[in-house]
């Protein structure tokens, strides 16, 4: 087998294990909740067989693991099970499947991460190569110092002050992100501006930084040294000897900050009230609705995992070394 | 050699050498080479542990003394008014320093305390237990933190205790990672080889020969740990989730008056009122990332340049 495929089977391989092994953490995440909570969601006034009901509906009379089978079939089927909201003593039973609570949610999310994207990664890389081909210069400072700044920020003051500058001082974005289906895709945009580039904002500093310590690693290498010895002109060392080197790392970095806009939409979704996953996980969390909570702690994890497989992936197939194995 | 004179010994030089700087002299020498923003960061923190330590002399009113006008607007009574229940904001805010660096400060050290002790016993012993290890924070590292500490708190509700826990239990990982890999250059060094044919004892090892070496690295990722997970509890308190009222803490205040922002055009400084706490949060990670930044360069001649 080429040593390159052997490669990606055992990265993918180490993936699906990672997979199984964070959704049997998420699920027995409700095995630790105290007391019995069958009960408590109810509320005093169930009755004993409402409870007994409910009890049976949520298979706390099987043992763990052919729960745990059940839930994770549900799962692969996009059946994540029934909130716990909208349950109440009687019996009546208004509860909705977290699938539908989730998938429009889902679409909302992954529409401002894409958009975030699209705007931060070029930005980004524009700015971490140059600064690392003038490093040291007053440009390279400056634009270290300032994404120093952003980094240190926590989400919620950028999205503060870019809404009193933009929403509140001048209006010309609105402050909430109201965004529903049958919203044209330019009014959703712009409805989705604030929020875009709050998250970019915060990106753009991360992965400029790391993009500039990648490039600068790979131009101490001894390959460029030697090339720059024997007169190769800068723009050929650039192309011919950095650039394909330079790929494993550019995309590692690009993953990894997608990885985190997975998890700093949560923050932002709340600021600007956008109905997505993160805000309905923290509506999730505040009530204790579990089966929510583990079908977005799922999602989350699950892309954040696959963002890096697919890097290491990339990374491993655009490796020169690899690629032409002796 | 012909001119060396008799009794002359290496050590009697550098010791000479060595005596001519006090560690005062050390210190301001070590400040007049730092960069203005460095000195800025430390300016910064000095303020911050001042503020924490001192909150009671400082704050003009108690920490949850509640006033008859909610809202009210920035005055000499009330230097940056009062919030939505009528509490001084100013007040809260000087608490507020002490709460959320106190609190963000344990978590700190409980992490390091789990992470680099179990970072230090993985490097040493490469076996089993390593592996164990090694692979068990691999998947805690699947998941990103927020959220899985968002579920955590769900399972266990949000008191200030399980917060410091279960961050610190989640951040402890990159610890381990950091103490594991820089422990791990160290511990193949000859001189700890040499040190346990001596007969030197685990502890011995520890202390005196793999921990100065690691020193350097462990207390630059001290402060940018510290800027984590600070980040990190004020995000949770800024959802709701975090440090629960009426304890003073920045992130809550912040969502607590988020809603005056829509005033701006009215009242410049009402809309200011939740951006203070949310500009103090930042100011210290600014701070604390500054010095980290210089104290890398200084350290460690590998970084970058």
């Amino acid at each position: 087998m080429h040593p390159i495929l052997r490669t990606i089977l055992q990265r993918l391989g180490l993936g699906i294990v990672t997979l199984f092994v964070v959704s049997v953490i998420i699920f027995s995440s409700i095995q630790f909740l105290p007391g019995d909570f069958a009960q408590a969601i109810l509320g005093q006034a169930a009755l004993e067989e409402t409870v007994a009901a409910f009890r049976k509906e949520l298979g706390l009379d099987l043992p763990a693991w052919q729960r745990y089978l059940q839930w994770i079939g549900g799962v692969v089927q996009g059946d994540f099970g029934t909130s716990f909201s909208g349950r109440d003593a009687s019996g009546v039973d208004r509860s909705r499947a977290v699938v539908d609570l989730i998938a429009p949610r889902l679409e909302n999310t992954l529409f401002l991460a894409l958009m975030a994207a699209i705007i931060s990664v070029p930005i980004a890389l524009i700015l971490g190569v140059t600064a690392a081909l003038y490093r040291n210069s007053i440009y390279d400072r400056t634009v270290n110092s300032l994404t120093l700044i952003s980094i240190s920020m926590p989400e919620f003051f950028v999205a503060y002050i870019l809404i009193l500058f933009f929403a509140s001082l001048n209006k010309v974005f609105p402050t909430l992100a109201n965004i529903s289906p049958d919203v044209e895709l330019g009014e959703r945009i712009y409805r989705t501006a604030l929020p875009a580039m709050t998250l970019t904002l915060v990106i753009v500093a991360h992965m400029m930084r790391m993009t500039r310590a990648a490039i600068i690693n790979l131009l101490a290498s001894p390959y460029i040294e030697m090339a720059e010895l024997k007169g190769v002109s800068r723009a050929t060392i650039i192309l011919r000897h950095a650039l394909p080197n330079a790929w494993a790392p550019i995309v590692n970095v690009i993953a990894f900050n997608l990885a985190y806009l997975v998890v700093g939409v949560v923050v932002v979704e709340v600021v600007f009230v956008y109905p997505g996953v993160g805000q309905l996980m923290v509506d999730a969390v505040t009530t204790r609705d579990m089966p929510v909570v583990q079908g977005c702690a799922l999602i989350f994890a699950a892309t954040y995992i696959l963002l890096n497989l697919s890097a290491d992936i990339v990374s491993i197939i655009s490796n020169p070394r690899l690629l032409h194995p002796r | 050699m012909s001119n060396s004179k008799p009794g002359y010994t290496a050590t009697s030089e550098v010791s000479r050498v060595r005596a001519k700087r006090t560690l005062w002299e050390n210190i301001i020498r070590g400040l007049r080479s730092a960069p203005p923003t460095a000195l800025f960061g430390m300016l910064v923190i000095t303020a911050y542990v001042v503020i924490a330590l001192f909150a009671p002399l400082i704050a003009p009113y108690g920490e949850s003394e509640v006033f008859p006008i909610p809202y009210a607007p920035w005055s000499d009574e009330f230097l940056f008014g009062t919030d939505q229940l009528g509490r001084d904001v100013f007040t809260r805010l000087v608490y507020g320093a002490r709460n959320t660096i106190g609190i963000a400060i344990m978590t700190t050290i409980l992490a390091f305390t789990i992470g680099g002790g179990l970072g230090l016993v993985a490097a040493i012993n490469q076996k089993w237990l390593d592996q164990f290890l090694s692979r068990f924070v691999d998947v805690l590292m699947a998941i990103p933190s927020l959220i899985f500490a968002l579920m955590l708190l769900s399972i266990f509700g949000s008191s200030i205790l399980n917060i410091i826990l279960i961050i610190a239990v989640l951040d402890s990982t990159r610890v381990f990672r950091l103490t594991r890999a820089v422990a791990l250059n160290v511990v193949v060094m000859d001189y700890v080889e040499a040190a346990r044919l001596r007969g030197e004892k685990l502890g011995w090892i520890i202390r005196r020969e793999i921990l100065p070496n690691i020193m350097p690295t462990l207390v630059a990722e001290f402060g940018l740990r510290f800027s984590f997970v600070f980040l990190t509890i004020a995000a949770l308190s800024f959802l709701g989730l975090g440090i629960q009222p009426p304890t003073a803490d920045w992130g809550s205040m912040v969502r607590e008056n988020a809603g005056l922002i829509q005033f701006a055009e009215y009242d410049i400084t009402a809309a200011l009122t939740p951006l203070l706490p949310a500009g103090a949060i930042a100011l210290l990670t600014v701070a604390v990332n500054f010095v980290v930044d210089w104290f890398l360069h200084k350290t460690s001649g590998l970084r970058d340049e």
